[in-house]
């Protein structure tokens, strides 16, 4: 309970603790958390920026994505258009194609008629004549009556 | 730990006697073996367990900030940089709240006030009897007294009191001029403008300012010493009681657990007014009144 030396002990030891923390403690702390402040606000500004940046890089997403669908559409008209009018063209081209064949069969089938019929007629001239041959052998001359003979093998 | 052969009125004085080391008028130097001895050493003597203690604690406080310090980075901290800086976050708040003016030596100081006042306090929080008891003669035999709270013994709240009370005379002076810092003391607050009732104010206001300024060192000092030196006393006399049977002993048992968990409101306590105040002062000494 006596003041003494102590007091004089004491005040002279805080001077140097005191001294200590002024020198060696307080600086380099104060300085590593008004450093860490500092990145601590430069990394919320940063984030907030990402974050506006994120908003419009949807924006534009949804934009491109609408344009896409449009094209897409349109792409899709325009192929179908172009089906139809292809099957329209070939539709046309097969009837076209089938008339022909259609006509190319009929002048087939009236030329072999024709032919056909001038085969008949010879023979019918052959065989009238072979008959009437036969007829007049006994009655009379072939070539007497070969005009006649012509005349009604003409009119088959 | 009141021995049978000693009164309670020993186990009392025991404890609160420092392990002095001195100039005895008759011993010469040596270590004093009773109250009257370190008495009657004058003021060439030294309490060695209060030196040791304090020191200690300073050193302790000194290392774990030192090493805090040099590791500290802006990066993301580990605890124990966490928890240091947390403390520096607090005091460098309570100054930038109480300290208008710059001085690079506010803050450190009331970080080293707020820190070491607390550590010296925490002592308290050992129970009375288990250091003296290891370190006296029932145990290593080092010390025949040992008291282990600094801050109970006036010498260092002094001490520290009038190295604030020197800083707050010191920038008073730089900032004011020894003018300034005169008109301070006797300019305040009684003020005339006759000539003849000039020297009447004029001592009125030293005598008033005086005091003002000297109860800052004192009221600081004594206001810390007061309640820890309270504080040990009813720890002590708390003790008394596992002297005095079982029942008492449980009684006692339990008080000293109610009055450990108020006394860690009154330690931390302590050391913020110390250190608020300290803060404020040295604004008041910065402070340019006119």
């Amino acid at each position: 309970m006596n003041i003494n030396l102590t007091l004089i002990a004491q005040l002279l030891s805080f001077a140097v603790f005191v001294w200590f923390t002024m020198k060696f403690v307080w600086p380099p702390l104060v300085k590593a958390m008004d450093e860490r402040k500092a990145k601590i606000a430069d990394g919320l500004a940063a984030a907030e920026r990402g974050q506006h940046e994120q908003v419009l890089a949807q924006e534009r997403a949804t934009e491109y994505l609408h344009e896409a669908k449009q094209q897409a559409a349109e792409i899709k008209a325009r192929a179908e258009r172009q089906a139809a009018q292809l099957v329209e063209e070939a539709k046309e081209k097969a009837q076209a194609e089938g008339a022909r064949q259609l006509a190319a069969a009929q002048a087939e089938i009236e030329q072999a008629t024709n032919k056909a019929r001038e085969e008949l007629r010879a023979r019918v001239a052959e065989l009238a004549v072979a008959g009437a041959e036969k007829i007049l052998r006994r009655e009379i001359d072939a070539e007497a009556h070969k005009d006649i003979v012509e005349a009604v093998a003409r009119q088959i | 730990m009141a021995g049978s052969e000693i009164t309670s009125t020993e186990y009392i004085k025991h404890h609160l006697t420092n392990l002095t080391f001195g100039n005895h008028p008759v011993h010469g130097w040596s270590f004093a073996h009773n109250a009257e001895e370190a008495r009657e050493m004058g003021f060439w003597a030294i309490h060695v367990d209060t030196m040791f203690w304090s020191l200690g604690l300073a050193v302790f406080f000194s290392y774990f900030f030192y090493k805090a310090a040099q590791k500290a980075s802006s990066g993301v901290p580990g605890r124990l940089q966490n928890f240091v800086e947390m403390i520096v976050d607090f005091v460098e708040n309570s100054v930038r709240g109480s300290f208008s003016g710059k001085n690079a030596l506010v803050a450190p100081l009331a970080l080293t006030i707020f820190c070491w006042v607390f550590l010296m306090n925490l002592m308290d929080l050992i129970p009375v009897d288990l250091l003296p008891y290891l370190l006296g003669e029932h145990g290593l035999h080092i010390a025949h007294f040992m008291r282990v709270v600094p801050s109970t013994d006036p010498n260092v709240t002094f001490a520290m009191a009038f190295g604030v009370f020197l800083l707050i005379l010191y920038y008073s002076i730089k900032v004011k001029g020894v003018g300034g810092f005169v008109g301070e003391l006797t300019g305040m607050p009684f003020q005339t403008d006759k000539l003849w009732l000039k020297p009447f104010t004029t001592v009125i206001n030293l005598i008033l300012e005086g005091v003002n300024l000297l109860a800052k060192p004192i009221s600081l000092s004594l206001r810390l010493f007061g309640n820890m030196y309270a504080g040990e006393m009813i720890f002590i006399l708390i003790s008394l009681m596992y002297s005095a049977g079982w029942v008492m002993g449980i009684f006692g048992g339990t008080l000293q657990l109610v009055w450990a968990i108020f006394h860690i409101l009154v330690i931390t306590l302590q050391a913020f007014i110390f250190m608020t105040l300290t803060i404020v002062y040295l604004d008041m000494a910065h402070a340019e009144h006119h």
